[in-house]
């Protein structure tokens, strides 16, 4: 598989872009990257701020899911944490935009940390059901909590601004979400290819072996949670601010699985499986609609049956990845890769 | 014979589950250089005191001091395993217990975390320290994969490798910690005589040129003649016999032990 490529020093044998061609495609994909906001409709940069949104939450999901092995249900209420606080210190405290969204994000990561001491007694189903509770606790808190979050009515908040450039269109937030992701993602690579990753994907293998051989599980397991919430907060944080409307009914426990099925999808443990993952689970229910929208006009009864399909269809997706591919698109994208790194010499 | 310097003290240790006795009043010293192992049949209890030493299990009566290089006491039954680990006692476990989804160079590396520094921070930014830290610590590794024969297989996931491998690779994940002590628990157990040798091979020079005390749970008795110092016979929870292994394979109590246990008939 790796015919042909040596390296002189560990630097470049630990660098996370390995090959010639590693580097190259992303190069590629940061060209597209950058050329994509000029040349789309606002109907798909609206999709692509969604999609960098998306992903920046889903690798948050997955720090703690995919790379530490720590069930979560409570993606959800880490969402809402993160665009509820940014939305109550903008539009209630008066703190630029800027600064709003990491002071939201460390919020969210303590609430995580706090979620997450269940972590060090329960593992598993049990554990599942201890971040249920604190999917109910911060859904009842939000929806209850009137004079802060404007419970069941949605919480407007200002347009985001830099220097007096508002930034309310999407080709402007455009480059934040975009931005943001990236560093999320360059984060993150870097975390699991050093010290304090490594502890967490040991966590996920094997706990006992972990602590015997040196790592601080409750400890790193906290620190999973944090770091988690953090990224997921951060994303939550950037909706708010990108919607500039915020309603507890984006960050129930529906959303909360539909960030597991984003993660399984995609695939668990890494971080280009978060970011095609991100990009399905958003752009599979736009085509969803548009091809329903365009049969409407024939077929006037499917505006009825229209979330029905589309329920079904995302759970035929999720259990054919769970038995068919259980690593996810990421799998798929690697296999076609490895594929085409012998091409022509399949062997 | 090295027996000057007493490295861990095992004292009074009694552990039990529910009614059934694991450990009973189990005392003996492990002495700074030695390859002590530890015999006995099936449900003897050996693994039960490794785990006591390592902080897995925490006996319900006595004392385990560890003794660091400066002369300093550790009560280890007070301590969490990990702490344990950082004070410089490393093992590996009768059923492999590698990280599996982890490439050899991962599973090695994690060996060094006590020794490293990086910290969420650094590690999400990997600038230059962080790095530096992390090539230096490679190069650690690197030293041990070459020390152990396994450089064809660093970038394999554990999970993919033959047996016999895998307890290499488990031997050198504890090796990397750098540990004054090392605890092994049957790292022989289920290999052909090749690989037997080749173990026996690195157990000896892992004593010898690194100067770790060996602490080894072994079947074989031919393989416990062959490289062990010392022997500790467990029979039941309790110390029958200890000595040096000549004195112990002609022991009337260790043999009454083994009497029966069909697994260990060429030992009688
Ligand atoms: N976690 C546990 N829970 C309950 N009983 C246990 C536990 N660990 C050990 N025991 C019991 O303690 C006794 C000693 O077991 P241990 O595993 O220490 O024996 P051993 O000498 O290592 O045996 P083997 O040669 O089979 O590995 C056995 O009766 C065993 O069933
Ligand atoms: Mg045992």
């Amino acid at each position: 598989m790796e015919c042909g490529v040596y390296f002189t020093t560990y630097k470049d044998d630990m660098a996370l872009r390995r090959k010639p061609l590693e580097k190259l495609r992303l190069a590629l994909f940061a060209a597209l990257v950058v050329i994509f906001p000029f040349i789309a409709s606002p109907y798909w940069l609206n999709l692509a701020n969604q999609i960098a949104l998306a992903t920046i939450g889903a690798i948050g999901l997955n720090i703690l899911v995919g790379y530490t092995g720590q069930i979560s249900l409570g993606q959800g209420a880490f969402m809402a944490v993160g665009a509820y606080g940014a939305g109550v210190l903008t539009a209630r405290l008066g703190i630029p935009f800027w600064l709003s969204i990491p002071i939201a994000a460390l919020i969210t990561a303590a609430v995580g940390v706090l979620f997450g001491l269940p972590s060090l007694r329960l593992k598993g189903l049990y554990l599942a059901i201890a971040t249920l509770a604190a999917q109910e606790i911060v859904e009842w808190t939000v929806v209850h909590w009137t004079s802060l979050t404007g419970g069941v009515e949605a919480m407007v908040i200002p347009a985001p601004r830099i220097l007096n450039m508002r930034l309310n269109t999407d080709f402007r937030f455009y480059w934040i979400a975009v931005g943001m992701a990236a560093l999320t993602a360059l984060f993150t690579a870097n975390l699991f290819r050093s010290r304090v990753g490594r502890a967490f994907v040991a966590i996920r293998d094997q706990d006992i072996a972990a602590e015997v051989i040196g790592v601080n599980v409750y400890l790193y397991k906290l620190l999973a949670f944090g770091t988690s919430s953090f990224f997921v907060g951060l994303s939550g944080a950037l909706l708010a601010h990108y919607r500039t409307i915020i309603s507890w009914e984006r960050f129930t426990l529906e959303t909360s699985i539909v960030y597991l099925a984003m993660i399984i999808i995609g695939g668990l443990g890494s971080i280009q499986g978060s970011f095609f993952g991100a990009a399905f689970m958003t752009l599979l229910p736009a085509f969803i609609n548009t091809a329903g929208r365009a049969l409407q006009s024939t077929f006037p009864a499917i505006a009825t049956v229209l979330p029905a399909v589309q329920q079904s269809i995302f759970g035929a997706i999720i259990i054919f990845f769970l038995i068919v591919e259980p690593e996810g698109l990421a799998k798929l994208w690697r296999d076609i890769k490895n594929y085409f790194y012998v091409w022509p010499f399949s062997y | 014979m090295k027996r000057q310097i007493s490295r861990l003290q095992v004292r009074d240790v009694s552990l039990y589950f529910g009614g059934v006795t694991a450990l009973s009043e189990v005392t003996l010293d492990v002495y700074e250089g030695e390859i002590l192992a530890i015999i006995g049949p099936n449900g003897a209890g050996k693994t039960s005191l490794l785990n006591c030493i390592s902080g897995l299990y925490r006996p319900q009566q006595g004392h385990i001091t560890f003794v660091d290089n400066n002369g300093r006491h550790h009560e280890l039954t007070r301590l969490r395993p990990y702490q344990i680990a950082q004070l410089g006692i490393a093992r590996t476990f009768q059923n492999i217990e590698l990280f599996r989804h982890m490439t050899v160079l991962d599973n090695l590396m994690l060996g060094r975390h006590v020794h490293m520094k990086g910290n969420l921070l650094s590690c999400g930014l990997y600038w230059g320290r962080q790095q530096a830290e992390e090539i230096a610590h490679r190069e650690r590794v690197e030293e041990i994969i070459d020390f152990l024969e396994i450089e064809h297989i660093r970038r394999q996931v554990v999970s993919t490798l033959p047996y016999g491998l895998q307890k290499r690779v488990e031997l050198g994940r504890a090796l990397a910690l750098e540990p004054d002590i090392l605890l092994l628990d049957e790292p022989m157990a289920g290999m052909n005589v090749e690989e037997k040798e080749d173990m026996a091979r690195f157990i000896l020079d892992i004593n010898e040129e690194r100067g770790v005390t060996v602490v080894l749970i072994e079947h074989d008795m031919g393989v416990v003649m062959d490289i062990s110092d010392r022997v500790v016979a467990l029979d039941f929870g309790r110390v029958i016999a200890e000595g040096p292994p000549d004195e112990i394979r002609s022991n009337e109590l260790v043999i009454q032990a083994y009497l029966g246990d069909e697994s260990l008939m060429a030992f009688v």
